[in-house]
């Protein structure tokens, strides 16, 4: 019991690290730009897309990483330029809908050029197998490389934000943008260039889930509404929300997934229905969780301070 | 001529167009007409019922998709405790008469949209737009765990529901009953909108501490549009289930919540028939584009942004600037 | 004559800043009573307690012998506080004359009447347009805000004020902006008004406030440092030191 439950915090964690990436960038575009941005998904998709087409091509995840980084990054920074730029002083309706176009966009333009096949990838030869964290306790290399990669970026994104002077900038003008324009930094490029840090930090999340689920068109979706829950529990415009909200939401996502079924089958004899609604149920939960949160504290759990 | 009779003459011409649309299809040996139109219709009822809380009241609601699914949820059970006469929970019996699933509907989506009101707007902003969002995917979870009324796979509703001695399994009379509903709708959304609890409305959306300095509290206000609002979109669902037969989770996905918000915007949003217009495009662009290229959504997407980036006011603005420019 | 509003002990700290800074304040029923002050001396910070805008970290204030504290803003205008911002808090897409009806209907009760068109209704369109007709504003009822000058949005929200027939008008800055003639008719306008409502007024033009104000308290830092008739005041040498001394702010 207690193995399992320690597979389970771990996988947790595991997708909280990967949510927390996505979510940084959706937080640090909220604050800074005011943008909602739905279309956040569909850099997540590309960056997995261009990194499994790499890999399956050239066979070389050395190839594949730089390659799903790039076209995450580069497809951001389009995006920003031709699109989002007109968005900013608009109000929040525009920008769902305007993005929800993105999405319906991007995603045809998947399926037109790769197909509709999900593509399976394999692990990285070298993070591949399962190690004894506790002897008799397997668990795998790469979700655990994943949990050491997203915390490293985690602390990386933490220097950058308080160390460096584009950080310095990304903090004031998620305050106040007037100080920012103030200062005669040109906003313009201080906005492409967060909007394309959000898109790496995306198309990496993407790159590193790839090997664990299909990689398919709406997959970008499925993470997308699951990240928004994660800025809306931590805060919306704060990164240090982004990361334990993240966590909270990674963790409880898995537990529920984990022990719903076998408390399912214990009220309700029939197997088949019992799987069907815990499914249902743990997948109400983080949605739960967010309303829970939204009515008893509205700027939600570590708001971005002001 | 005035703008008030331009209007009229507008209305008169829209609504002998529809009254002829099962004769045109019939002229132009294109019986699918039928089924479109009356697809538009039911659409723009949701579309309109969403106008209400996003254009008027200015509550972005990313969650209407689940008044329309449970509408649509709450003629599929019917039907089908009707079907196997077990009554629900043991005492609701089930039933196939329109005249009982459509008020039942409204009145479940009402309860509905109070609950989930009563709590979303408690926030507002982009917290509203993801409640609303978390509400609405609670419930498209929950349908999915439904396996007694089909989870993942939907709910198939054998005959459409049963209004007096009409044949409803005829598209055509099925369009005219419909069209009734809608034409009812129409007018009782109209009027609303202009009656004091519109005018507030509109207060409200441009300025709450304005309204707040009046004297009135927009909370109540907000929830009664919002609940409004649900019922007009579970009035949808439910002729949407008898039209189609079927109901699923699908109805309640989020992008169906997304494909109202782009009728309401496609059409003008904060204008009476915007939504109607916005239906019409929508569904007839997914129509016709589907039949060209499998890959509709690569033009509807781009199309959508230019909208969003270009033209402001929707179809109804543009309608409007060119009444303009005839004076 | 008996105390409409009656302040007593009043403090609002803004982290270390003392806003308001154990303020009394009387308005009698019936007077204009001015609250003046240099800039940042916290006028604007008193009326929005008054208003319910934020709530005082301590005091109280009675109003028509009832405590508002803990009231919210709607509660506080039912009870007959009405209020001009200085900064116009108008609905850029109404005309005049809706912002009125709003102001009426308001003032009729609920607005859960779903039916009858509320801009046909005579029962909203005729004090709607009397209360226009009373700022001077009666010709302008189907322009809407944006084509507005800035003198006929200060008219307009003294309009959607007394369309509430508030018994203390809370008045922030009301000439504020205002070129030389809009700020004579908009004395002209609260000195017609006088007696029918009380008024508090917060202003920075002197020559309007010695017009119009029966009693004047003076504000500096949040303290009011003195209160008593426009003579009483002018003849007052701490508040010529504190203020008039110091030029028009």
């Amino acid at each position: 019991m207690t193995v399992f439950v320690l597979e389970q915090l771990l996988n947790g964690l595991q997708l909280g690290v990967t949510l927390f990436l996505l979510a940084a960038g959706l937080t640090l575009i909220f604050g800074i730009m005011g943008i909602i941005n739905l279309a956040h998904g569909s850099l997540y998709m590309i960056g997995a897309y261009a990194a499994a087409l790499v890999a399956r091509e050239t066979g070389s995840w050395l190839l594949a990483v730089p390659a799903g980084l790039l076209a995450a990054g580069a497809a951001g920074m389009l995006i920003e330029m031709v699109i989002m730029r007109r968005l900013y002083d608009r109000d929040h309706l525009d920008q769902v809908l305007a993005t929800y176009g993105l999405i319906l966009f991007c995603n045809e333009l998947v399926t037109l050029l790769v197909g509709r096949q999900p593509m399976f990838v394999g692990i990285p030869p070298g993070l591949a197998g399962a190690i004894e964290l506790i002897p008799g306790v397997p668990y795998s290399i790469y979700r655990l490389s994943i949990i050491g990669f997203g915390l490293a970026l985690a602390v990386g994104l933490y220097l950058l934000i308080q160390k460096t002077r584009l950080g310095m900038l990304i903090r004031a003008g998620a305050t106040n943008r007037d100080t920012v324009r103030a200062l005669g930094v040109d906003i313009r490029l201080l906005y492409t260039l967060v909007f394309g840090l959000g898109a790496l930090l995306a198309g990496f999340a993407g790159i590193m889930m790839g090997p664990l689920l299909s990689v398919q068109v709406g997959m970008g979706e499925q993470i997308l509404i699951m990240t928004f829950v994660v800025v809306v529990v931590g805060g919306v415009g704060s990164i240090r929300g982004a990361f334990f909200g993240a966590i909270i939401v990674g963790i409880v996502d898995t537990m529920l997934r984990g022990f719903m079924p076998g408390w399912m089958r214990g009220i309700i004899s029939d197997t088949a229905q019992a799987d069907a609604l815990s499914a249902g149920l743990s997948s109400m939960g983080v949605y739960l969780l967010m309303a829970l949160v939204l009515l008893f504290r509205p700027q939600g759990l570590f708001p971005a301070r002001t | 001529m005035t703008r008030q009779n331009v209007s009229i003459v507008l209305i008169v011409v829209l609504g002998a167009l529809l009254l002829a649309v099962p004769a045109l299809a019939a002229a132009l040996g294109n019986p699918a007409l039928v089924g479109l139109a009356t697809r538009v219709l039911i659409y723009a009822i949701a579309a309109a019922s969403l106008n209400l809380v996003l254009g008027y009241g200015g509550m972005v609601s990313f969650g209407h998709a689940a008044f329309l699914g449970v509408g649509g949820y709450v003629v599929g059970i019917l039907f089908h405790h009707f079907r196997f006469s077990e009554p629900l929970f043991g005492v609701i019996a089930g039933s196939d008469q329109l005249l009982v699933v459509l008020p039942a509907a409204v009145l479940i989506t009402g309860i509905l949209a109070a609950g989930i009101g009563a709590l979303a707007l408690r926030t507002s902003g982009v917290q509203f737009i993801m409640i609303t969002l978390a509400f609405a995917q609670m419930l498209y979870f929950f349908f999915i765990a439904l396996k007694t009324y089909g989870g993942d796979d939907g709910l198939v509703i054998r005959r459409r529901s049963a209004l007096f001695d009409l044949d409803m399994r005829d598209d055509r009379t099925f369009f005219y009953v419909v069209l009734g509903f809608a034409v009812t709708f129409f007018a009782i959304y109209a009027t609303v909108i202009r009656s004091r609890f519109g005018l507030l409305l509109g207060a409200i959306r441009q300025n709450e501490s304005r309204v707040a300095a009046v004297g009135i509290a927009p909370y109540r206000y907000k929830l009664a549009a919002f609940v409004i609002s649900g019922m007009g979109a579970g009035l949808a669902g439910a002729l949407l289930a008898n039209y189609q037969r079927f109901v699923s989770p699908d109805m309640l996905h989020w992008t169906k919540s997304g494909e109202l918000m782009m009728m309401v915007i496609l059409g003008g949003a904060g204008t009476l028939f915007g939504p109607l217009f916005g239906a019409a495009a929508l569904i007839s662009l997914e129509t016709y584009l589907t039949q060209w290229t499998e890959r509709w959504m690569l033009i509807l997407g781009p199309v959508l942004i230019l909208i969003v980036l270009f033209m402001r006011g929707g179809i109804a603005g543009l309608i409007d600037q060119l009444l303009r420019r005839l004076k | 004559m008996s105390t409409l509003l009656e302040v007593r002990g009043l403090v609002k700290r803004f982290g270390g800043l003392v806003a308001t800074d154990h303020l009394n304040l009387d308005v009698r029923s019936g007077e204009i009573h001015a609250l003046i002050g240099p800039n940042g001396a916290g006028k604007t910070t008193v009326i929005n307690q008054l208003f319910g805008d934020f709530a005082p970290d301590e005091g109280d204030i009675t109003f028509d012998g009832a405590s508002l504290l803990g009231l919210p803003t709607p509660a506080r205008v039912q009870r007959g506080l009405g209020r001009t911002f200085q900064i116009t808090r108008l609905l850029p897409d109404f005309t005049a004359l809706e912002h009125l009806l709003l102001a009426v209907q308001a003032h009729q009760g609920h607005c859960f009447r779903f039916f009858r068109p509320a801009r046909s209704d005579p029962r909203l369109l005729s004090p709607a347009r009397e209360a226009l007709a009373r700022v001077d504003l009666a010709d302008r009822a189907d322009i809407k805000v944006s084509a507005l000058s800035h003198g006929e949005r200060k008219e307009l929200e003294l309009a959607i004020a007394l369309a509430l027939h508030p018994k203390l008008l809370l008045l922030d800055e009301p000439m504020a902006g205002l070129g030389a003639s809009e700020t004579e008719g908009m004395v002209r306008l609260l000195e017609s008004l006088r007696g029918e409502v009380t008024m508090l007024l917060v202003e920075h033009d002197m020559d309007a406030v010695f017009a119009l104000a029966d009693r004047i308290t003076v504000l500096v830092y949040g303290k009011a440092i003195a209160s008593g008739t426009s003579d009483e005041i002018q003849a007052n040498p701490e508040v010529k030191i504190a203020y008039l001394g110091e030029g028009d702010a």
